[in-house]
């Protein structure tokens, strides 16, 4: 009896389920957003929320050229230290207040000064920021820095509305108010964040759905068995394994893009603390290490040769990639000579590597392929927040880590890099690369900083104190019915023109 | 009955203290710092020492210790480091989640496994009693993250009869939120049935071969009578304190479940909390769940003595 009524009851439910709010895009990812505050926001998967919540002043084409969002034109003075914007007219912030240039003001001030900011060192070069009009606003810097254009297109240039702000202070989080085509509705911690569509948006035709809900999912199977029942419509970061079996699923597909950040090994070089170790201090053995790495191999074992392999801070897919450095393949006689070269004929070494399954596969085929040179490798695997404590601290002689990457060259490559600089875990330090990047953040013209940086590359390749291994590529997997949704190299859901049924 | 309740309160303080403590230890004894995790990727020390000395994260351990329960005792938990959110909030979001869940799985438990449990005692020896222990057996021994997939890909993606995922709170949507929960009660529910089974199962053979059951049976009384009243009454004294710590278990959270199946319980909440070094949540988290045991076992001594008039007498 008790059953009857029970499947009764189920039959019931099943049948009120059905017909699904019909614009409601449903998003899984695989992680929960942090803070709602661009300010103090760290996450991936809460830059993928901003990106319907909070328009930036400048946003980036899929081939990574900056393009206006709410500023619409701008220009370099000639001493390349002020910067000028025009600013869109007719834009509101979801709370009804103004978009203007003292609204810039007060978010850069408040990206500047406010206590918990983590986009501090994004903006260092700003000086002061100038209201030269209603809708014209001026960045004044100390020096220099062909950076800026592409920080504003994340979540530096993020505008958040300053009634809000100067009204929540810090807890603005809690209902964040922008100006981008999404307003917040409501955030149930670790179960989803619902938005709605801004009536008062700029670009309002363009956006065709009534509201978006993102779900964070953290297993990857879960997330596309979610997909393929019709519980979400779109899913981040689907797994390399699961490509095949997506492709051949007749109502789901994939997009794709390569990522604009790297996975690598970092090498502890600093020859007063850990770093005092035969691979610290010889930069032939470093040589030996990477010669020895067949990376494309790796891609092939790991992801089924969906990600890239790559030997540089920069995918093989960006425009500031040095093709004559490109890969030169494994040699494992040219990795044994420079091993001979160094005094050496076995080193032992050891690696910290995250415990999760695939990144400790990469660490396994690695231990593989450098074998044969003479590396006897030790994995030590951990659990990601010691990992990050142990680099930090210098606590390690080989660490396996990577960077979700950055629109301009400069932010995958100097801070972790320059001399002292706050990401320089493997402590390396070499004036003349220093002198580079410096050289390739003062000028504008992107033909000059590309020689730059493949100069500062190609010293960076001899010394060696990160070699590079892969490039992430992310994978989206889209519902057939849903359709002008378009994957980029930064990883984020952009919902213009997305339209679903 | 007053101070026995009164005792059992006293005896549940210092359990709560020592546990904890306990907790409070061994997170400072994990590696890695909440204040590195929280300034993000750029990991701008500035922002690392700011976030240091608002946590009171320099602070020696005792005094951290004492200064989270000088707070907790009046009520306040303190504030997620990840989310800003108060963790007593967080508990009162996640705690009718995992109540819920932890009722429905009872529910489907003891739907199966008293039944089964009774059934295979009294054929016991029978093909019923092995089919029975096999599929208890196998209750037990498949794991539940491998059944809840499975369950989706079959329930979810191939016959599209529940959904995936997609929870809603009892009171938002009782009908959709019921459906979103069968599954993964089902999933909780079948292990459970499997121990209740096996439980059950031995103790109604114990009671079945007493000189009272064969009394009754001696009197004449029906079968049903015999087995549901004289055995069953008398072998469901172990079973209470077993369902009530299994259900203290169930409000721990459900870990891989609630992770299969999305639902934001406290199973979730506690494992993110500890890989991002959410201090003051595992804390709260723990604390709640340690009340939840006590309660529970509380409830269970309670339920004794309704069930078993002797017992009142030794109160």
């Amino acid at each position: 009896m008790k059953l009857a009524r029970l499947s009764l009851l189920l039959l019931a439910t099943v049948a009120t389920a059905l017909p699904a709010a019909a614009a409601t895009l449903k998003i899984g990812l695989a992680d929960d957003a942090d803070v709602l505050d661009p300010d103090q926001a760290r996450t991936f998967v809460g830059r993928i929320v901003f990106t319907a919540l909070c328009d930036k002043l400048v946003d980036v084409t899929p081939e990574l050229k900056i393009v206006p969002q709410l500023a619409t034109k701008w220009s370099w003075s000639d001493d390349q230290k002020t910067l000028t914007m025009q600013l869109r007219k007719g834009v509101k912030f979801q709370d009804g207040t103004t978009f203007d240039a003292a609204a810039v003001k007060a978010n850069i001030e408040r990206s500047k000064t406010l206590k918990e900011s983590r986009r501090k060192s994004e903006l260092t070069s700003i000086d002061s920021v100038e209201v030269a009009g209603d809708h014209t606003v001026k960045f004044h810097l100390k020096q220099p820095d062909a950076t800026l254009l592409a920080q504003f297109a994340d979540r530096s240039g993020m505008m958040m509305s300053p009634t809000a702000f100067k009204k929540e202070g810090e807890k603005f989080s809690s209902d964040p108010v922008c100006s981008g085509p999404f307003q917040f509705v409501n955030r149930v911690q670790q179960d989803r964040i619902e938005l709605k569509k801004f009536d008062g948006y700029w670009n309002a035709d363009k956006i065709k759905v009534d509201a978006v809900t993102y779900l964070p999912i953290p297993d990857a199977t879960v997330r596309l068995s979610n997909l393929r029942s019709g519980d979400l419509d779109i899913v981040d970061r689907v797994a390399p394994t699961d490509v095949k079996q997506v492709e051949q699923a007749p109502d789901i597909h994939i997009e794709k893009a390569v990522s604009l950040g790297y996975q690598g090994i970092t090498i502890n070089i600093d020859n007063t603390k850990r770093g005092d170790t035969p691979i610290g201090n010889e930069k032939l053995l470093r040589q030996a290490l990477s010669l020895s790495i067949d990376r494309n191999a790796l891609n092939q074992v790991v992801f089924n040769g969906v990600y890239k392999a790559g030997n540089q801070p920069f995918p093989p897919t960006s425009p500031w990639y040095d093709k004559s450095a490109s890969m030169s393949g494994r040699d494992i006689d040219k990795a044994k000579a420079l091993m001979k070269k160094a005094g050496q004929e076995k080193v032992s070494l050891t690696m910290n590597a995250p415990n999760s399954p695939q990144e400790l596969q990469v660490a396994q085929v690695l231990q593989s392929m450098i074998k044969p040179a003479g590396f006897d490798l030790k994995i030590q695997p951990m659990e990601f927040a010691s990992l990050l404590s142990a680099d930090t601290a210098g606590n390690f002689e080989l660490s396996q880590i990577g960077w979700s990457g950055r629109i301009d060259p400069d932010g995958n490559i100097d801070q972790f890099v320059r001399c002292g600089a706050g990401l320089n875990d493997s402590h390396y330090c070499n004036k003349k690369v220093d002198t580079l990047l410096q050289d390739a953040r003062e000028t504008q013209d992107n033909a000059e900083r590309k020689q730059k940086y493949d100069a500062a590359n190609e010293i960076l390749m001899k010394d060696l104190p990160i070699i590079y291994l892969y490039h992430q590529t992310w994978l989206f997997g889209v519902r057939k019915d849903i359709n002008g949704f378009k994957a980029y190299p930064d990883g984020m859901i952009r919902l213009e023109g997305v339209t679903k049924g | 009955m007053l101070r026995y309740i009164a005792k059992r309160f006293a005896v549940a303080i210092p359990t709560l203290v020592i546990v904890s403590i306990f907790v409070f230890s061994l997170q400072k004894m994990m590696p890695g710092d909440p204040a590195v995790i929280m300034a993000g990727e750029q990991r701008d020390p500035q922002v690392i020492a700011y976030l240091r000395e608002k946590y009171h994260l320099n602070d020696p351990v005792p005094e951290q210790y004492a200064f989270w329960a000088g707070r907790a005792v009046r009520g306040d938990l303190g504030q997620s480091l990840r989310s800003d959110v108060p963790v007593l909030d967080l508990i009162g979001d996640k705690l009718p989640v995992t109540i819920q869940l932890a009722v429905m799985a009872m529910i489907i438990a003891f739907a199966i496994g008293i039944p089964a449990g009774i059934v295979s005692a009294v054929k016991k020896g029978t093909i019923t009693d092995y089919v029975a222990n096999f599929v208890a057996l196998s209750g037990l021994s498949i794991p539940n993250f491998w059944l809840g997939i499975m369950l989706i890909l079959l329930v979810s993606v191939h016959l599209g009869w529940l959904p995936a995922s997609g929870y809603v709170p009892l009171t938002e949507a009782p009908l959709r939120s019921i459906e979103t929960m069968l599954m993964p009660a089902f999933v909780l529910g079948t292990a459970l049935a499997a121990t209740l089974m096996r439980h059950t199962r031995s103790a109604m053979l114990g009671v079945l071969q007493a000189d009272y059951v064969r009394t009754a049976r001696a009197k004449g009384l029906g079968e049903r009578v015999v087995i549901l009243k004289h055995t069953f009454r008398n072998a469901v004294l172990p079973i209470v304190t077993l369902s009530a710590l299994l259900f203290g278990e169930l409000l721990a959270g459900a870990v891989l479940t609630e992770q299969i199946f999305t639902i934001p319980g406290f199973g979730k909440l506690i494992v993110d909390a500890v890989f991002n070094r959410d201090y003051p949540v595992v804390q709260g988290v723990v604390l709640c769940t340690a009340i939840g045991f006590i309660l529970m076992n509380f409830f269970a001594d309670i339920l004794y003595v309704v069930l078993n008039p002797r017992m009142r007498e030794s109160l």
